[in-house]
């Protein structure tokens, strides 16, 4: 019996357990007012593909140890991961990465981990990515993938934020990349003379700026739970097939 | 050698004997799901148990329904890290769905509207530990929570409580679901950290 999709489980990433690898920090960079990108070199490591995610632990003084999963931003066969993280308030973890966390500092990681949310070169299908605020991030490393490996295998990306000042990635945005079509919408506040009106992405905006059904793109929306419900949802009725919208939610703390 | 990150400290050394490693306490209800959430109209819905005869056991909305509901108080942990204390949910035992049925295989595969798949050994199904859940906090289940019925094994990682449940295949051996072809462990003891491969 055939599930979601017996060839991208066969072309699946070398999903790695593995052991917890020690990392340090490279350098960090503020990508919105919440929210900051950090390059870790991780010895042993061993790469991972775009789309998959690592553990990530951090260890206080007296021994106490918190972990969480975060998308990688990076595609790279080496030592060298890039995260991006958005602080939750009331977190436990995305605070001190996004605040505290500086250049020469230790953490562990553990992966790549993920099979299913990913993109390799080898897929000929056009790709549509639709990310909400942080969920930038997984469509980030396609990106990045995708500009590395020279695919032609045709890109649009629609990025949903809340202003101009939250986007992750701003200025490799808006760098004309061969390949790749940006569409931004703006959720609360839009660039000045802007013609799209402020508000959460729509059908009439998926039927606008994103690949058609009849293309039959292969779709990834990665955001919030309900950005990701509302655009999967629209997605569905206009004619995609839900086999081929591959979504992936963030929330917690 | 330790790896302390400098200037962390953390929160959370409250001991809580009732999470498991690796986990923390939310208040939320977060989702975790791989595609578009299915709709499904209960007129039209169905649930199954296929034996190794290929007898096919089918149960519609009012039948189910018609069959001794139970409350169920649960905490739910997923493998994403947070795990959930306290909830209530209603539906139908596991056990008063197989009381008529025999077989000799020891493994399940879990079917979904949509396409999931999350294999489980029968087990773990039977005994009080599993049930057809139709209603969450006294509510009909909402569709991205698995509505109108999700499976609920609350004692493994909650990506074994498949959403949108259609049938449960028996089979002679284990065979990996989705997530479990995808990275994901093939038992997935919340306890025992069973999260990954």
């Amino acid at each position: 019996m055939s599930t979601l999709s017996e060839r991208e489980t066969r072309d699946a990433a070398p999903h790695r357990i593995g052991l917890w690898h020690a990392g340090v920090v490279v350098s960090t960079k503020t990508e919105s007012p919440t929210g900051r990108s950090i390059v870790l070199d991780v010895p042993g490591w061993g790469g991972n593909i775009a789309g998959q995610h690592a553990d990530l632990r951090l260890t206080a003084a007296d021994g106490y140890q918190a972990v969480r999963s975060y998308s990688i931003a990076s595609v790279s066969n080496g030592d060298r991961v890039e995260l991006a993280v958005d602080r939750l308030p009331t977190g436990e973890v995305s605070p001190y990465l996004v605040d505290e966390l500086r250049p020469g500092d230790q953490l562990e990681l553990r992966g790549p981990l993920g099979g299913w949310f990913v993109w390799t070169p080898s897929l000929p299908d056009a790709v549509q990515l639709i990310g909400g605020g942080s969920g930038i991030v997984p469509l980030m490393a396609m990106i990045r993938s995708h500009t590395a490996s020279g695919s032609d295998a045709p890109f649009r990306l629609l990025y949903s934020v809340r202003s101009p000042d939250d986007a992750f990635f701003r200025s490799e945005l808006d760098t004309p990349t061969p390949g790749l079509d940006v569409t931004w919408l703006y959720t609360r506040v839009a660039p000045e003379g802007w013609g799209r009106p402020p508000g959460r992405i729509t059908v009439d905006d998926l039927a606008g700026s994103a690949f058609a059904a009849s293309l039959s793109p292969a779709v990834f929306v990665c955001g919030p739970t309900g950005f990701v419900e509302s655009v999967a949802t629209a997605l569905v009725a206009l004619g995609h097939d839900p086999h081929k919208v591959k979504t992936e939610r963030f929330g917690g703390a | 050698m330790a790896v302390i990150s400098r200037g962390f400290t953390g929160r959370g050394r409250d001991h809580t004997p009732d999470l498991p490693p690796g986990q923390y306490l939310t208040a939320d209800f977060p989702v975790l799901s791989a595609g578009p959430t299915p709709d499904i109209d209960t007129a039209d819905w169905q649930f199954s148990i296929r034996t190794d005869d290929a007898t096919l056991h089918t149960w519609n909305w009012d039948e189910i329904h018609a069959l001794p509901i139970e409350d169920i108080d649960t905490d739910i942990h997923c493998v994403t890290r947070w795990s959930k204390f306290g909830t209530s949910w209603r539906g139908v035992s596991l056990d008063t769905l197989f009381a008529d049925i025999e077989t000799t295989d020891g493994f399940v595969m879990a079917h979904s509207y949509g396409g999931y798949t999350t294999n489980i050994p029968l087990d773990d199904l039977l005994g009080g530990k599993a049930w057809i859940a139709f209603e969450f906090d006294g509510e009909p289940l909402d569709p991205e929570h698995g509505g109108p019925a999700r499976l609920l094994v609350p004692h493994l990682y909650f990506w074994k409580s498949a959403k949108w449940i259609r049938s449960l295949e028996m089979m002679p051996a284990d065979q990996p679901g989705f997530w479990e072809q995808n990275g994901y462990n093939m038992y997935g003891d919340p306890w025992l950290e069973q999260r990954y491969w």
